[in-house]
């Protein structure tokens, strides 16, 4: 069982959350011109790697707002939780 | 190569069973191959032996950072079927239940392959709409599918709960009579040992560390027990293809995720069919042990870890005891997990890259084990002509881009769309 830290309600069980992938995925600009890799990019690809990895959770059943969270793909171990308008740094 | 058979088997009974032949080598890398495959699970095992078989390609490494069979080969729920509405998934599956039906004849290792029937199960009037739909398809290409209403599936599986109270009442459901299971080891040690005698070097114990690539070529790949030159490799690790990707600054379709499944405590015979449960995610057979092997979903986040966390096994469990009451009596035996290269559209990819001679087999999401003998066969061709056969012509990379998309149900890595 994973334990998140919602920034809002603080430590919660994982059944509290639904999962939203990969954080780092940026939507490209609108009204910008791109390319159709850009958008392959956006939409289908992932690097999904071992380790650390920052992605997005719902707290669903909690305060039902987005937040990012880092977490190892292979330990699970969860190294900080962000707000959904808080920046990766 | 000593041949299996009732003979043999009784001229080493008479020695104490001591001097039976080792079923593979155990070689040092050569410097050159012209075929290296990396990954020796059932797929990569599978693609050796039709190089070997189908296009005299005898000069192959197969190249395997732990031990043959120990991936997902050896910790799926040994399910086989075809049970697929479009013409891609269902003529590439069926290619596949002809190649299950000859594998234990043909690769002299009893694979147990028992066509025991697979029963989908429906459980509203627009699910058996459906499933007549994908019944009809599958017959149109070949494929024996039944629809079966409530009284006729009551008959087959009178364990399952047809009581009238329930949330989720059976409406019907549609078999695939072929369909069956097989001794998922016996599958990877069988290719394994056809594919030591034709001439394929079996390495284990070897990580691949980095690819050697010049001039949009590959030339060999870098391991943990030296350099390896072959001017064709081919990718087989479904669950840790990202990790290799990354290593060539490919990013794919796909992302990895966790499977679970389990066995209870054996039990008497009670189950003859494969039976899957329509209103979520849950699938189950009795094993020849007794155990009933359970399955269902993802752990739905991104993970390698190789093991399952429990409120999914709760969740899959619960739509088991919704389906089969008893369940609940049973002792749980044993829990697992394996990796899976989950794809966006739920479809494999087998096909050539931008890389010349780097091939990829990837994105077998919930069904690779079934898909192990028709993979290899269509990933040899592929290999061996440099071009995709037309029953792997669907299961393109750029198949994302273009918009041809084989969305069988449309889920992807995102479980809770269903």
């Amino acid at each position: 069982m994973l334990h998140i830290k919602c920034p809002h309600c603080g430590l919660r069980s994982q059944n509290e959350f639904s999962y939203g992938g990969d954080a780092t995925v940026k939507r490209p600009e609108l009204g910008k011109e791109i390319s159709d890799q850009d958008w392959d990019n956006f939409v289908y690809n992932r690097k999904s790697l071992r380790g650390k990895h920052w992605e997005l959770w719902q707290h669903l059943s909690g305060c039902r707002q987005w937040i990012k969270v880092q977490r190892d793909t292979a330990t699970h171990e969860i190294f900080k939780t962000l707000k959904a308008n808080e920046e990766i740094s | 190569m000593q041949k299996y058979s009732v003979f043999s088997l009784v001229k080493n009974a008479l020695s104490n069973h001591e001097n039976w032949d080792l079923a593979w080598k155990d070689p040092t890398p050569k410097k050159e191959y012209d075929v290296v495959i990396i990954g020796g699970g059932g797929h990569g095992l599978a693609t050796a032996y039709y190089l070997a078989k189908e296009h005299n390609i005898t000069n192959v490494a197969i190249i395997e950072k732990g031990w043959i069979g120990g991936g997902n080969v050896g910790r799926n729920t040994t399910i086989i079927r075809s049970n697929y509405m479009h013409d891609d998934n269902a003529l590439f599956s069926e290619f596949g239940m002809d190649l299950w039906r000859r594998m234990s004849q043909d690769l002299n290792y009893n694979v147990m392959f028992s066509p025991r029937g697979i029963i989908n199960l429906a459980h509203s009037d627009a699910q058996m709409n459906t499933y007549a739909r994908r019944g009809n398809s599958m017959r149109l290409n070949g494929i024996d599918a039944v629809l079966l209403n409530r009284e006729e599936v009551r008959e087959i599986i009178p364990m399952a709960d047809f009581s009238e109270n329930v949330r989720f009442p059976i409406f019907g459901g549609l078999m695939q009579p072929s369909a069956g299971t097989a001794r998922h080891d016996a599958v990877a040690w069988g290719y394994a040992r056809q594919a030591d005698d034709m001439g394929v070097d079996i390495i284990q114990n070897c990580e691949v560390i980095g690819f050697d690539v010049s001039a949009g070529k590959i030339n060999g790949v870098r391991t943990s027990r030296g350099d390896i030159k072959a001017k064709k490799i081919g990718l087989c690790v479904a669950g840790s293809t990202n990790i290799l990707a990354e290593k060539l600054n490919m990013t794919l379709p796909i992302e990895t995720h966790l499977l679970q499944a389990c066995v209870s405590e054996p039990v008497k015979p009670v189950l003859d069919k494969v039976v899957t449960f329509g209103a979520g995610h849950f699938y189950i057979s009795q094993s020849d042990k007794g155990e009933m092997v359970m399955g269902g979903d993802l752990d739905g986040y991104n993970s390698y870890a190789q093991r399952g966390n429990l409120p999914t096994l709760q969740h899959v469990l619960t739509e088991g005891i919704a389906m089969m009451p008893f369940l609940s009596k049973l002792k749980m035996l044993r829990t697992w997990g394996g990796i899976m290269d989950m794809s966006m559209d739920g479809s494999p990819i087998i096909d050539k890259t931008h890389i010349e001679g780097l091939y990829l087999n990837c994105g077998w999401c919930y069904g690779g084990f079934k898909a192990t003998p028709a993979s290899g066969w269509t990933f040899a061709h592929t290999i061996a002509q440099n071009r995709v056969h037309e029953l792997n012509a669907g299961y393109s990379l750029n198949r994302f881009n273009t918009g041809h998309l084989l969305d069988e149900k449309g889920l992807g890595t995102k479980t809770w769309i269903s």
